[in-house]
Parts: structure tokens; sequence; C-alpha cells
């Protein structure tokens, strides 16, 4: 089958029409105002060094994933496809379906200038198979400085005791204590914050990666349960459904206190005009030495033999990865710059604060999606809204449930 | 029929078959050839990219082992039910008093069918606007005085699979009505004039005489319901998005997911699958007893 397919990418491939110089099409599902900003910086840097960038914008992220494999399939890839930072495109790197940018990151010292997590995500059985764009760390803290003040707060939690007295303070103050969006993937992150912030670096990966019955069963995965199921009290009741924009508006107009978010929630604080520091603050964890979440996107190039093609690629590779064209991308996007050699100086508080941290390998940890296949962190993220949203959950009931669905 | 005779048809109608020919090619080749290749791929071990290799019932059990599938599949019962009779229910209602020669009846009428005119994703967007405690009835009753009053099943866990059963009765009831009306009228106004001879009261008259009349009317109306039960998806995503937790998940979610999201197309299919085959099961009867069986008689 696949070689019937392979067979008639390539038919299709010579059939096809040359096409215009380095003209590349990239497909994403990057289309709300700030994500289409953050897109045009690659799209007019790739277009100044002399290429012809066509848009495909899919919107949402599973159909423009979706969108890109069937283009492939089919036989009429497009020259580049966004994907995370993750295990979703592995599969097609099995099937020899993507072309490898060797030459590119050897001579750009990939190797060095990549964080860990980020290398392993895009290097397999030693070839690198997708360009990094950027780093999303998707478990930031974001509270309100007014709601904090109201409440007799005076310093960041720098610890879980401290952060349930924190959740307390704000509750007997009166306003929600933690704005979470009742979404899965909302859910999902508020575990990965627990369980990253109470279980540390070693159970993090060993529940995520290894996933085996002893670490499972251990006091610690307990403990991390117990935590995140006593922060529900702590949750509003219009919690379920509520989108993650409208829960960081109620941080926004400090009716709730914090909010487990990823860095793209800057955006919003920043579109509501509130001041880092000032209206609002940002910290990646609890404790100075907390982990960071290394999530991120990438680009994946559908094999070709068309030589156009092939240019194009390695074009949009050396302009996306660019030390300047990072910085502009990245601010508009939230997200820190892929690359660890670059000054971050321009950009803001939070970012550069996540630069500061990533620096230290230590507390460097992947995603989830970087640590196993999507439908088993599907199933996962299952477990955890049932556990979540279950009442009369006992710890030991949602560690079985939490267990089977990582390994399942 | 012997073959002379067979070919004499097909030379009369020739041009109907030709006509016939490219729909029936696209049944042919688009509906059934992808729905035997889903088939087939649920016996696949594929993932993200379909596979030719032979797993047998793997697929099948690990989706049976699935909390979230088996989950989806007692909503969609309840779900079925509750949608069903009360749609019905309802529907021959309206459908009794719009036939009860009132004034305005064209008015009425469009108020009641209005609804069905409305996709699925307006229709679950408006409901849960409605439903939210932070905007809708809850809020607004709350604002007029009562402060205690409490309405807030959509972030229920036990309660959201009635707001959708809500939504949807809303939706389709006004279908039923237009088609029981229809049945309505067509019944001949001497048997009317019968039974008031005999005395016998209305409404034994509508249950003991007319709902039988309406046989066929009534099976239409619960074939087309059956299958926008089996279809839904879209309501839930747009009212509930399967949440709270996995309180309103569907089985077309679930397949809709793991085939997108997930990259999974083996369990995917494999739970299409199951749904194909629950449908063929409860369809077949009715083709059975309404074609197969009138052409023996």
């Amino acid at each position: 089958m696949i070689k019937i397919i392979f067979f008639c990418t390539v038919i299709a491939l010579v059939t096809s029409p040359l096409m215009a110089k380095e003209e590349a099409e990239v497909m994403h599902w990057w289309t709300s105002g700030g994500e289409s900003a953050a897109i045009k910086v690659l799209a007019d840097a790739y277009e100044a060094e002399g290429g012809s960038w066509k848009d495909s914008a899919v919107a949402g992220g599973s159909n423009a994933r979706s969108a890109a494999i069937n283009r492939m399939i089919g036989g009429s890839p497009t020259t580049a496809a966004l994907f995370n930072t993750s295990q979703q495109y592995h599969e097609m790197i099995a099937e020899g379906m993507l072309n490898n940018l060797d030459s590119i990151a050897i001579a750009n010292q990939w190797d060095e200038i990549l964080p860990k997590p980020t290398l392993d995500a895009i290097k397999v059985d030693g070839h690198f198979y997708a360009a990094p764009i950027n780093i999303h760390m998707p478990t930031w803290f974001w509270y309100s400085k007014k709601a904090f003040r109201k409440a007799g707060i005076v310093k960041e939690p720098q610890s879980i005791d401290e952060l349930f007295v924190v959740l307390d303070k704000l509750k007997a103050s009166g306003v929600i204590p933690l704005a979470l969006g009742g979404q899965k993937w909302q859910e999902n992150l508020l575990f990965m914050a627990i369980l990253s912030n109470v279980g540390g670096k070693q159970l993090y990966l060993d529940v995520l990666n290894k996933r085996d019955a002893n670490t499972l069963n251990s006091p610690a995965f307990n403990k991390v349960v117990e935590m995140f199921l006593k922060l529900k009290p702590y949750v509003d009741t219009g919690s379920p459904g509520r989108n993650w924009n409208d829960t960081t508006s109620l941080v926004i107009n400090d009716k709730a206190g914090i909010q487990v978010m990823g860095d793209w929630a800057k955006g919003e604080f920043t579109q509501a005009r509130k001041r880092p520091n000032r209206d609002y603050g940002c910290f990646a964890g609890l404790g100075s030495d907390s982990l960071y979440i290394v999530g991120g996107d990438v680009f994946v190039f559908p094999k070709t033999d068309n030589k156009e093609q092939i240019l194009a690629q390695e074009k949009l590779v050396e302009t996306m990865l660019n030390p300047l064209t990072q910085i502009r991308f990245n601010r508009l996007k939230g997200s820190i710059p892929v690359r660890t050699d670059i000054d971050v100086s321009s950009m803001g508080r939070c970012a550069q604060l996540g630069s500061r941290i990533l620096k230290d390998e230590s507390r460097q940890v992947p995603d989830g999606s970087m640590l196993m296949e999507s439908y088993r962190y599907g199933s996962l993220k299952d477990a955890i809204t049932e556990v979540w949203n279950s009442r009369d959950m006992s710890t030991q009931k949602a560690v079985k449930i939490l267990a089977q669905a990582l390994q399942g | 029929m012997n073959v002379i005779a067979i070919q004499v048809h097909l030379k009369r109608n020739s041009f109907a078959y030709l006509a016939a020919l490219p729909m029936a090619l696209t049944v042919f080749v688009a509906y059934m050839g992808t729905m035997f290749w889903s088939v087939r791929l649920s016996f696949s071990s594929s993932r993200m990219l379909p596979k030719d290799d032979f797993v047998g019932f793997a697929q099948y059990e690990r989706l049976f082992n699935t909390s979230r599938w088996i989950s989806s599949l007692e909503n969609l019962l309840l779900i079925a039910f509750l949608f069903l009779a009360i749609c019905f229910v309802l529907g021959f209602l309206l459908s009794v008093f719009i036939d009860q020669k009132i004034k305005a009846e064209s008015f009425f009428r469009t108020v009641f069918l209005f609804p069905y005119a409305m996709s699925f994703i307006v229709t679950g967007l408006v409901w849960q606007w409605i439903f939210n405690p932070q905007l809708g009835v809850q809020k607004t009753v709350q604002a007029l005085g009562w402060e205690s009053f409490k309405f807030d099943w959509i972030v229920d866990p036990d309660m959201v699979l009635y707001t959708v059963v809500i939504a949807a009765v809303w939706q389709g009831a006004g279908l039923v009505m237009a088609l029981l009306l229809a049945g309505l009228r067509g019944i001949d106004d001497d048997l009317w004039k019968a039974t008031k001879i005999d005395g016998i009261p209305a409404w034994r008259v509508y249950i003991s005489i007319i709902l039988p009349m309406l046989r066929p009317m009534i099976i239409t109306t619960v074939v087309l319901l059956s299958i926008s039960i089996i279809k839904m998806y879209d309501v839930v995503v747009a009212m509930t998005g399967g949440g709270p937790g996995v309180a309103s998940e569907v089985p077309a979610k679930f397949i809709m997911d793991n085939l997108f999201e997930r990259a999974n197309i083996g369990i995917a299919t494999a739970a299409s699958t199951v749904m194909l085959s629950t449908i063929l099961c409860l369809i077949a009867p009715f083709i059975y007893s309404n074609y197969i069986k009138k052409q023996g008689r």
C-alpha cells in the first residue's frame, strides 16, 4: 500500500509542472490575530531572501496537520508543514516521508544551540527531520497583582504548600482563587504543572516516559494526584467548557487570582494594555529550581526529488532560524527563541525570565507530547479530565485511572 | 422474467439507467467503497497512516477497554431514548393541536418548524448561552431578585446530558410535527364523522385509530431522528465539548477525535464499524418489513 502511494507520489511529482522559482507553499494553522502577525514575519523574511511564499492556512491544529498528511499521501505535498514539537510526525519519519535536514543542521551547529528536549524531538537515529522555530512553555503561572494585594499576599509561592496558602487567602478575599477553563487540554496543563512542580524531574520523566507500575504506584505519584485533586475547590463553577482566553480575562480584570496557562497568554494581557510587574505577574514554577516544560512548534519538510523544492526547503530553514527573525517572530508569538545563543534583552520580562531558566539544562523537561504517541497522550488527557470532573474521586481511584491510560 | 423480457425492459428504459449511472457509481465507489475500506482498516494496526497488515480484533479489544468509548455509548443510549420519546410525543401533540383548524395556523406551523432550519452548531451555541450559569437563565432570574436560584445543568456532570437532549428536541420536534401533520391531513373527514356518530372521544380516536393509520409517517420520523442521533456531533461540540469531563461524550466525537487529533486510524475505524453495524441492525427490520416483504406479497 505504502509503496503504491509512494509510487503515485513520484509519478505526480514527475508529471507536475515545474514550480515557479523557489516558491514555498507552507501549511500551518496560525489564523488568529497574533499568530498570523507572527507567521507574516517568517513570510516576509523568506521573501526578502528572494523566495516566494505561498500561504496555506487551515484553521485548527489537528485539521491543518491532517490536511498536510493528506496532501503528502495524495502525492502533492506542500513545501513545509507545521507540527508541534512532539511525536506527531515520527511515524512519517519511520515511513521515509520527510526530507532530512542534516546538512543545514550540522552547518549551523544545532547540536550546540538547541535545548536538549527539542533536539530529542527532531532528531531520529542521528538525523535531523524538522526545523524547530520556537519554544513554548505551557505551564506558566499568571496572576493578578491587584488580587494578590487585596488578599494580602506579598510574594510568589515557592512550594506547593505555599501555593495552597496563597489560594486560601485569595478565596478569603472573595475572588476566584484559581482560574481554569474546564476544557480537556487546559485541565491537562494544570495536571502537568502539578506533576512537574510537585513530582520533580525524575518522577515527571518516569511517569510520562517509562510509565512503569512501580512509578505509577509510588507514594510520590500518589502525592501529585492528591495535590491535583486538592485544587478543585479553588475553581469556580463557571469553569466547565470555558475558553482559555475568557479565563485569562478573569485574571486581567482582577476577578481571579491565578491561572496556569502557556506563555501565549501574555498576548491577552498586552492586548488589554496591562503591564507586567505592575498589573500582572508571571512565574514559571514553584521555587527557584522549578522545571521548564519545553514545547513548541516545528516545520517538517515532505520528501521530494524536485530540485527547486529542495532549495526552497533549505532556504526556509535558514531564514526561520536566523537570529533576527527568531526575535521578531517570537515576540509576536509569545514564545521564546529556540536558539539559546541569541540575546533576548529586547523581549518581554516573562520571556527573558523563561530564556534564563532555559539555559539551565537540569531544569529542562520535554512536553508530554514528545514523550509518548499522540493516541496515548490523548487517552491520558481523557483520564485527567475524567478524574478532575468526577465527584467523589479518591486519590487511589484517580491513580488507577491515570495509570491505565498511561499504560494502555 | 425471462431473458428476452429483461432485454426489452433494458432497451425501453436505457436512458433512465444511463441517467442513474453516475449516482449509482458514486454510491458504489465513493460511499460503499470507502465504507468497506474503513472496515478493512479497523482490522489493521494503522495509526497515523493506513497500513496493510492484519491484526484481527485487537483494535476492537482496545476500543471496548477504553472507558471513554463505553461512556460515549451509554450517553448515546440515554440521549437516543429521551430524544426519540420526547420528540415524538411533543411533535405528535403539536400536530394534533395544529390540526384543530386553529387560527393563524401557518404562523404556528412556521414557528414550530423553524428550529429545524437551524444548523446543529447554531442550536448548540444558542443553548449553551441559555444554559450558561453566568450568562443565561440562572443569571437572568438571579438579577430579577431570586438570588438563590440555581440552574447549572450544563456544568453538572450528572445533568449535562439532559441539556443536550433539550437542545436536540427543540430542533427536532418541529420536523416530527410537520411529518405527522401531513399524515393527519391525509385522513378522510368521513372517518371523523363516523367516530362522532359512534360517540368515541377524540383522544381515543387519535390513539387507537389515527396513530395506527400514520404508521408510514411514524416510521419515516423514527428513521430520520435515529440518523440524526447517530450522527450527533456538532451540537455536543458546540454546547459542551463533551464535558464536563467525559459526561457528554458521544461516539461520533470519539471517532472524529481519534481520526484527526490523535492520529489513531485503527481505533477510529473500529469505532465507526461498530456504529455502522449498530445502524444496520436497527434499520434492517424496517427495511425488511417495508420493502422486501411488500414485494413478496
